[in-house]
């Protein structure tokens, strides 16, 4: 930020903006100024508040207090609708997509006035191929890839023509080599004149890509830098406030017997949109983290679901856990041979939303567990000890005891599901996006205890679509997509690239024998 | 054979409201929400247009009558779930039960008093041709409006914004929010449009197939409308053939009756609820043709975030 | 104006306890306001619906009786609703469970014996179990709704009774009326006080206190909830949807069949083709009011009974149709619901803000 511009060179200014939900302060006397023709970076931890900025400035949502002014003059952003009419346009990180209707349809819901369906289709071609975003105007959007869906919502903005566009974490869904791509189209508008608001944690491609950056902090602003002069490591502790725990490796490394072994798995999903598994084999020995790399929606529910077994296989020696074959059996029999599980999604699958932490640890142990349930009731004291010990050891912060999951941040819940797990040293443990959503801080102690229940002795198997992490706990690499996995890698052969091309689809095999598959490919093109 | 011809006309009377009630539901559905109160609705609109009718001697005044107590029992229902977000299915069966009472209560004074009837078009010449011409030509308004409104309504889903906008709400309330759609606002129209047509239907049954009022006189027809819904995978041509497949099964039961086979009556008069359930059976074991045009938001409580 | 609603960080207990007292506040309010349009005196009205059953013997008896399938079938419901699963056919099932139990003294009609009466209430018991268990086995079968399928088994219910009180099981002496042979003696069940009031009170309360039991402190009551408050959760705690599905049916069936025989063995004394004021859907109100918790079906299940004689009382006193105790149990339902949505959240109104769409100011 040079500070020498006047006022009024700027597309849109936020002052002093404040946002309270109830008691708690979102956004505290927030300002920043967007320039035509620049790329500014919004950097902060998850929770810093970056979000319910964009959303007031998008009129999702209202400053509590606080004004905007679009070219120098004070607006008041009511709707999306009204933002869109100033020349605000957004590409959600959580795509606003609609499963069941066409590409175009989802098109024409965000233009207001475009009701001519054949000249819509006419434009976005056009679009498209201006700015290297191919699509396929009637396909259904469930049979799209995730990269393919954020092409629809960047054309859906590109459509109205933008002032201003802001991007909410638009490569954390896509490979290293199609965010290159969007990085492209990024600067073309650039280089048009549209200011473009990049809110992201990848610190690397922030200092390629943007020229200003702010960085909040709980909330407040605390420095506003050019992005080129940093490094990451600089850029990351503005982000934190204090330094990052850095990640310890175990040095030498033993690895023991197998301890997670799958056979040419083969599933199909009963999902509405789901993906089938096809020929998974994989091998995971005790005292090795094997990390599983792929864009969100390849299958990795499906795969963990099947590892859990809350979908079960045909035969029980397709999967093996702790040398037990259980491919047949459920959920409890495989948490009775030692393994755990930790799925993606925190609040209504690894966590009862309304129950509280205590109820939480019997959810998933009161099977495995000898002493937590007699005769049919369960041991509350022994139940609240284990709460509170995973709680302390974790460092779960809550604001009374034993409260309900659903009232812990995404961070403090997911240290605690991962902890409840972890308690009972397993000897396999498979964890489904660890940390997905969670501030650095969490991140950092979670990717730690996964390193470190494996050097004693436990095979863990991580899925996650986070390229850092991968490469921060695994000691082999594997990357799923479309339901298929690739050959075992070790971690040192791979590069952030190689990964890349596996997670476009590089080792995929051509598919005779499964007609549901084969539609899903149709529909992609 | 005037007696075939005969059966067809009841046929297509029986089969009327729960076309109406289905096609009004099937909207509802479409926008995401599920409401169980159908058979309240239908009841109001029943009891109400008859005294309506009955007082002002206006079958006109009788039919916005139902129309208006469908509308305003389905805004009690709008305002719970919408506005104070409580549970769809515990809603609309407190609206039935609701319903039942209330049009019992009503209606009590106007029991088995005789009521006009809806009179059956005649339109020279065309309604005279033999067989055919009173099928065709010869039925009331409402039958001809009921047909009218499901390729209105197919046409209004698939072919217009409106029905774009519906879709997209009960597809993902969030991503309609996010756009800047009042999920509420078009989910409280849609709710309205579904109390009128059942509303209508229940007006039908107090004013054209049986014209007078009995208490509980739906018997059920709300609950075999929502099941049409399902049996139809939401798509509305396929509730116009649902609702006569059902229409005929209704009155094929009281034919059968009449002629006396040795059947118990009792068995006949159940067979419309025991074919209704094995309808859903067939439907619903096809996981792939359910799953297909399900609402992905059906009975989802919504709370915009601001 | 505009309502708006604020999620509370918890849900407030305080509210959890106040919502059915405030809702049945409102239903009372409103009630009178009816009352005093109607051209009544609304407090003289509302003392017959809710005060004068309980203010003699004979009444709270007669309230007693009413209240026993209310909650019999209101407990079941209560945990099937727990769970997300909806029975709504008790009705039906109350229907089949009194034919079945009414098996024992139309076939063996001499047989006086304890065991007798014993293999009557369990064959209500399995009666209702079993025609439950038609909508729990095509819902986990065929992936049918259970709320529909459960629904249209309630009229076909009716009509199966219809035929056996017109036909096979029609009392030869009974002058042509659609009723069973009277049942005598070992054939009822044992009755105490005035002469109405029988046992099937104490076993709804023992029913009530092993169900309390079981929700709040047993494993399966904890699988119960957990399933209900999210079925995912459930999965991966290892607890089956599918098995969940069969014990709620047959647990509400089994009750709503018991509530069914204990009615003919009891009140009644016979079948006929009408045997409940619509006992199955009114236990349905019951088990929201009572917080799907059993303790508190318990005591919304006498309330309603309360209601259903206080209507009795208000036709023959004042001239009131019987038929308004229905819509306020209707009304009640209503505003139970609109009043639950204050656990969870604050209710905040405020004055609609004129939308000035994206102008400049």
């Amino acid at each position: 930020m040079t500070g020498n511009e006047s006022v009024n060179k700027f597309l849109l200014e936020a002052k002093n903006i404040t946002k309270k939900f109830g008691e708690f302060t979102a956004n505290d006397q927030v300002s920043i100024g967007l320039v035509a023709g620049e790329i500014h970076a919004l950097l902060g931890e998850n929770g810093a508040g970056k979000s319910t900025l964009v959303k007031m400035m998008y009129g999702a949502l209202q400053p509590t207090s606080g004004d905007l002014y679009w070219n120098g003059e004070k607006v008041v952003v009511n709707n999306p609708a009204a933002a869109r009419k100033l020349g605000v346009g957004m590409v959600f990180q959580h795509f606003s997509l609609f499963e069941s209707l066409s590409v175009i349809e989802n098109i024409s819901l965000a233009i207001a006035e475009e009701a001519d369906l054949a000249l819509l289709a006419e434009k976005i071609s056009r679009v498209s191929r201006e700015y290297g975003l191919p699509l396929e105007p009637h396909a259904i959007v469930a049979d799209l890839s995730v990269g393919e869906r954020q092409r629809i919502e960047i054309v859906r903005c590109l459509l109205q023509e933008p002032k201003l566009l802001i991007m909410d974490e638009p490569t954390a869904v896509l490979t290293p080599q199609e965010a290159d791509q969007l990085f492209v189209t990024l600067r073309k508008l650039a280089g048009e004149g549209v200011a473009i608001l990049y809110i992201s944690h990848r610190l690397e491609e922030v200092r390629q890509l943007c020229h200003d950056a702010t960085i909040l902090r709980m909330g407040k602003v605390v420095d506003n830098v050019d992005p080129q002069e940093e490094t990451a490591q600089s850029l990351a502790q503005l982000m934190v406030g204090t330094a990052i725990h850095k990640i310890e490796s175990v040095s030498d490394k033993q690895f023991g017997k197998i301890l997670l072994r799958t056979r040419s798995l083969s599933l199909e999903s009963d999902m509405q949109f789901g993906v089938d598994l096809m020929d998974i084999n994989l091998e995971v020995k005790a005292g090795e983290v094997l990390a599983i790399a792929g864009i969100a929606g390849n299958g990795q529910g499906e795969l963990f679901d099947a590892l859990s077994g809350e979908m079960r296989v045909s035969k029980p020696d397709i999967i093996e856990l702790n040398g037990v074959a259980c491919g047949t059996r459920g959920i409890r029999f495989r948490r009775n041979c030692e393994a755990a599980f930790a799925p993606e999604e925190r609040l209504g699958h690894g966590a009862v939303p309304s129950f509280r932490l205590s109820e939480n640890v019997v959810l998933t142990r009161h099977n495995s567990d000898k002493n937590l349930v007699n005769f049919g009731f369960m041991d509350h004291k022994l139940v609240r000890a284990i709460a509170d010990r995973v709680a302390k050891k974790r460092d779960v912060r809550t604001s009374k005891a034993d409260p309900e999951a659903s009232s812990l941040s995404g961070g403090n819940l997911q240290k605690f599901i991962v902890g409840r797990e972890l308690d009972r040293k397993p000897k396999v443990l498979i964890v489904n996006q660890p940390t997905w959503g969670v501030d650095a801080g969490a991140a950092a102690m979670i990717r730690q205890a996964l390193i470190n229940c494996a050097a004693r002795g436990a095979a863990v198997l991580v899925i996650s679509q986070d390229l850092d992490e991968i490469f921060e706990v695994a000691d082999s690499i594997a990357v799923i997509s479309r339901g298929q996995l690739s050959d075992i890698y070790t971690a040192n052969e791979m590069t952030y690239e190689k990964v890349g091309l596996l997670m476009a689809g590089a080792h995929e095999k051509p598919t005779k024998h499964v007609g549901n598959l084969q539609d899903n490919m149709a529909g992609r093109t | 054979m005037i007696g075939i011809e005969a059966v067809i006309l009841t046929i297509i009377t029986a089969s009327t409201p729960l076309l109406l009630a289905a096609i009004g539901e099937l909207v509802v559905e479409r926008s995401g929400v599920l409401n169980l109160g159908v058979e309240g609705m239908m009841v109001m609109g029943a009891v109400c247009g008859f005294i309506a009718t009955y007082y002002s001697g206006s079958l006109i005044l009788g039919v916005v009558a139902a129309i208006l107590a469908g509308v305003l029992m389905s805004l009690l229902f709008g305002l719970l779930t919408q506005t104070f977000v409580t549970n769809q299915m515990a809603t609309g069966l407190a609206l039935t039960i609701l319903c039942l009472g209330l049009s019992g209560l009503v209606g009590e004074p106007f029991t088995g008093l005789p009521g006009a009837k809806l009179p059956a078009l005649y339109i020279p010449y065309l309604t005279d041709i033999p067989y055919i011409g009173k099928i065709i030509f010869g039925q009331d308004a409402l039958v001809y409006l009921s047909l009218i409104l499901v390729f209105f309504v197919q046409y209004v889903l698939f072919r217009t914004r409106v029905g774009l906008i519906i879709r997209a709400v009960g597809d993902s309330h969030v991503s309609a929010h996010a756009l800047g759609y009042n999920v509420v606002r078009v989910r409280y129209l849609c709710i309205m449009f579904g109390g009128a047509c059942a509303g209508l239907a229940g007006g039908y049954l107090s004013l054209a197939y049986t014209p007078q009022w009995i208490e509980n006189m739906t018997s059920g027809r709300g609950w075999i409308a929502l099941a049409l819904v399902v049996f139809a995978t939401w798509m509305p041509r396929r509730i116009l053939f649902g609702a006569y497949l059902f229409g005929t099964v209704w009155i094929m039961g009281l034919y059968v009756q009449g002629i006396g086979l040795g059947i118990p009556s009792q068995l006949l008069s159940a067979l419309p609820y025991i074919v209704t359930i094995i309808a859903l059976v067939i439907i619903s074991r096809n996981k792939q043709l359910t799953k297909l045009n399900t609402p992905a938001c059906l009975g989802q409580q919504f709370v915009p975030d601001r | 104006m505009k309502i708006t609603l604020e999620k509370r960080a918890m849900a407030s207990n305080f509210m959890t306890y106040a919502s059915p007292i405030i809702a049945i506040g409102l239903t009372v309010v409103i009630g009178g306001i009816i009352f005093l349009l109607a051209g009544y005196n609304p407090l003289n009205a509302l003392y017959y619906y809710f005060v004068d059953p309980v203010m003699s013997l004979w009444s709270i008896e007669e309230v007693v009786v009413k209240a026993t399938p209310l909650v019999l079938i209101g407990a079941g419901l209560a945990i099937c609703f727990s769970a997300n699963i909806w029975n709504i056919g008790a009705e039906g099932q109350l229907t089949m469970g009194a034919l079945a139990g009414a098996f024992i003294p139309v076939m063996f009609t001499d047989w006086q014996s304890p065991i007798g009466l014993v293999l009557m209430l369990l064959m209500g018991v399995g009666g209702g179990a079993a025609w439950a268990a038609i909508a729990a086995f095509l819902k986990n079968r065929f992936n049918v709704n259970e709320i529909l399928t459960s629904l249209m088994l309630v009229y076909v219910a009716q009509y199966i009774l219809d035929w056996f009180v017109r036909g096979p099981w029609r009392d030869p002496k009974g002058f042509n009326f659609p009723k069973s042979v009277d049942f005598e003696g070992w054939q009822l069940l044992p009755t105490y006080g005035d002469g109405r009031m029988h046992i099937g009170a104490i076993i709804a309360v023992i029913v009530v206190v092993i169900l309390a039991i079981m929700m709040s402190r047993s494993m399966k009551g904890f699988e119960i909830k957990a399933i209900g408050n999210s079925r995912r959760a459930g999965a991966f705690a290892g607890f089956s949807y599918k098995s969940m599905t069969w014990f709620c049916f047959l647990l509400s069936g089994a009750l709503a069949g018991l509530a069914g025989i204990i009615e003919v063995a009891g009140p009644a004394g016979h079948l006929q083709p009408t045997i409940s004021p619509g006992y199955g859907f009114t236990a349905i109100i019951v088990a929201f009011l009572g917080r799907l918790n059993p303790i508190g079906v318990l005591m919304a299940g006498v309330l309603l009974a309360i209601s259903y004689l206080g209507g009795d009382g208000a036709q023959m006193e004042l001239g009131v149709s019987a038929k308004t105790a229905q819509v306020f149990q209707g009304m009640l339902l209503f505003l139970i619901l609109a009043c639950d949505t204050l656990i969870r959240y604050k209710i905040k109104f405020s004055v609609s803000q004129k939308s000035t769409e994206g102008a400049l100011v």
